[in-house]
């Protein structure tokens, strides 16, 4: 697929955002901090906006939404590779 | 009623006494060095008092030993307990009463409250502005939860006053008076059940979406809409007067931040208004609510036995300085702050972003009518007692400019 081929090339520095599993209790602090990656459903859980690849100009934005979640529902894994 | 004043807070400690009505950080504090779970035995079955952020967040997290049957601590256990679901429930019975709940308090629901509630705040402040004193708690704080829940349930603004005096015996009186918190609990049924009864179904209010949801394929019966109904009245009403009250006084208090604040609303700085309400929230995080442990377990060297109740306080966590560095000083600038004004688990406020959107529309609005004001001198605050804290009496000096 495309993307994943786009991905390949990408990965080494290029930072992602993740949700882990049923830790999301709807605070809606992300989506607050960083609302061109985070969005929540009408049952308050985070939804990602796109596929979680967090751009150069959004990462500033993606660490404060992971430093603010009560819930510590989000990780970001920053460069080197998957 | 009168208690014997506390001389030993890790051991004897009372959240009613006057001096942690007076100033409860200093000695969440001191205990937090000295004695991070403290412990009283004046209330039935004794009851353990976390301080720690990290200690409050695993009570929260761990349903199965720290039930929330119970939420309220008082003198004497009420039997069996008064279920509210879903703030009394516990897994798995939880989820099927707070999923129906969760639609209408969605960020995209309350932006649909927020002119009506701004509407609502500019004919308060609009009929204080001229004056040359206020109270802040009083004339307009706690109106402005009033207002919208009255709108969101469907019911008269007028019956705000029955709310609060409800409200007040349920929480405050009801701690040491059980027959007047029973009474209270008692007379906000009849009240909903009413309401309901007369609900012609199809409504677009609360009422009206309660009696319409399946959740799981059944319809909510009707003991547990008047419980959800009290919940949310006595839930949406007290913490919001409490958190609007204590950032007005707040902002009474330290000029530098009042004008901070002005100039992000006036400037539409919707980043620096956020960072600094979550700030305020943090500092003055209105509630703690209670557990009971439900079987015998142990946490930071103290032994829990299955009854005893833990005041899971949310306040004293955000005041940790092991999570925020200086967590006395209010930084509107705090870019790190993951606080749980709101709770943590399962549990998590259903009306935070309710919560939220009330508060900085209120202060939006007082701020740009009234940006300059300092506390009365010489004229006592006076703040509420028990577990949901905020000024009852906020008398202010209105000093024009506006």
């Amino acid at each position: 697929m495309l993307s994943v081929a786009r991905q390949g090339a990408r990965m080494p520095d290029e930072a992602r955002i993740e949700v882990v599993e049923d830790r999301c209790q709807g605070h809606s602090r992300c989506v607050a901090i960083a609302p061109d990656l985070f969005d929540c459903d009408e049952l308050g859980n985070v939804v990602l906006l796109g596929d979680g690849r967090v751009s150069p100009e959004a990462l500033e934005r993606a660490r404060l939404a992971v430093l603010n979640c009560p819930e510590r529902a989000l990780v970001l894994r920053e460069g080197g590779g998957a | 009623m009168s208690r014997s004043p506390v001389e030993d807070w890790t051991t004897d400690f009372d959240h009613t006494d006057p001096r942690w009505t007076a100033d409860p950080y200093t000695l969440w504090s001191e205990l937090r060095r000295t004695c991070p779970i403290a412990h009283t035995d004046r209330f039935q079955d004794g009851v353990w008092l976390p301080t720690r952020y990290a200690d409050v967040r695993a009570i929260a997290y761990d349903t199965e030993t720290f039930s929330s049957r119970r939420v309220v601590i008082r003198d004497r256990k009420i039997e069996p307990p008064h279920p509210a679901p879903p703030i009394t429930s516990d897994p798995p019975d939880h989820k099927r009463l707070r999923l129906p709940l969760l639609p209408p308090f969605s960020l995209r629901s309350v932006a649909k409250l927020e002119p009506f509630t701004r509407a609502a705040c500019e004919e308060l402040v609009n009929a204080l502005a001229d004056g040359e004193t206020c109270d802040g708690a009083q004339q307009y704080a706690q109106h402005v939860p009033v207002r919208v829940m009255c709108h969101l349930l469907g019911v008269p603004a007028s019956d705000g006053e029955r709310f609060r005096h409800w409200i007040t015996e349920a929480l405050q009186e009801g701690i040491h008076d059980m027959p007047r918190a029973l009474r209270a609990l008692q007379a906000i049924n009849a009240y909903f059940r009413e309401k309901v009864e007369a609900c012609p179904g199809g409504t677009d209010d609360l009422i009206g979406y309660l009696l319409a949801v399946e959740p799981e394929g059944r319809k909510l019966d009707r003991d547990d809409i008047v419980a959800i109904l009290r919940l949310l009245m006595i839930a949406g009403i007290d913490t919001t007067w409490s958190a609007i009250g204590s950032c007005l006084w707040h902002l009474a208090t330290h000029v530098d931040d009042r004008r901070t604040l002005a100039a992000a609303f006036r400037d539409g700085d919707t980043r620096a208004v956020d960072t600094a309400i979550e700030e305020l929230l943090r500092a003055y995080a209105p509630v703690a609510m209670a557990r009971e442990v439900v079987r015998d377990t142990e946490l930071g060297g103290c032994p829990m036995k299955a009854g005893s109740m833990v005041l899971l306080s949310f306040p004293a966590a955000n005041r940790d300085p092991e999570v925020f560095p200086d967590p006395d000083v209010v930084r509107l600038d705090r870019a790190e702050n993951p606080h749980v004004a709101f709770g943590l688990g399962i549990h998590r406020c259903l009306g935070s972003n309710l919560a939220r959107m009330e508060l900085r529309t209120a202060l939006d609005v007082w701020l740009a009518r009234i940006p300059e004001f300092e506390l009365v001198p010489g004229e006592p605050v006076t703040w509420s007692e028990g577990t949901v804290r905020g000024p009852r009496r906020l008398p202010l000096r209105l000093l024009g400019g506006g």
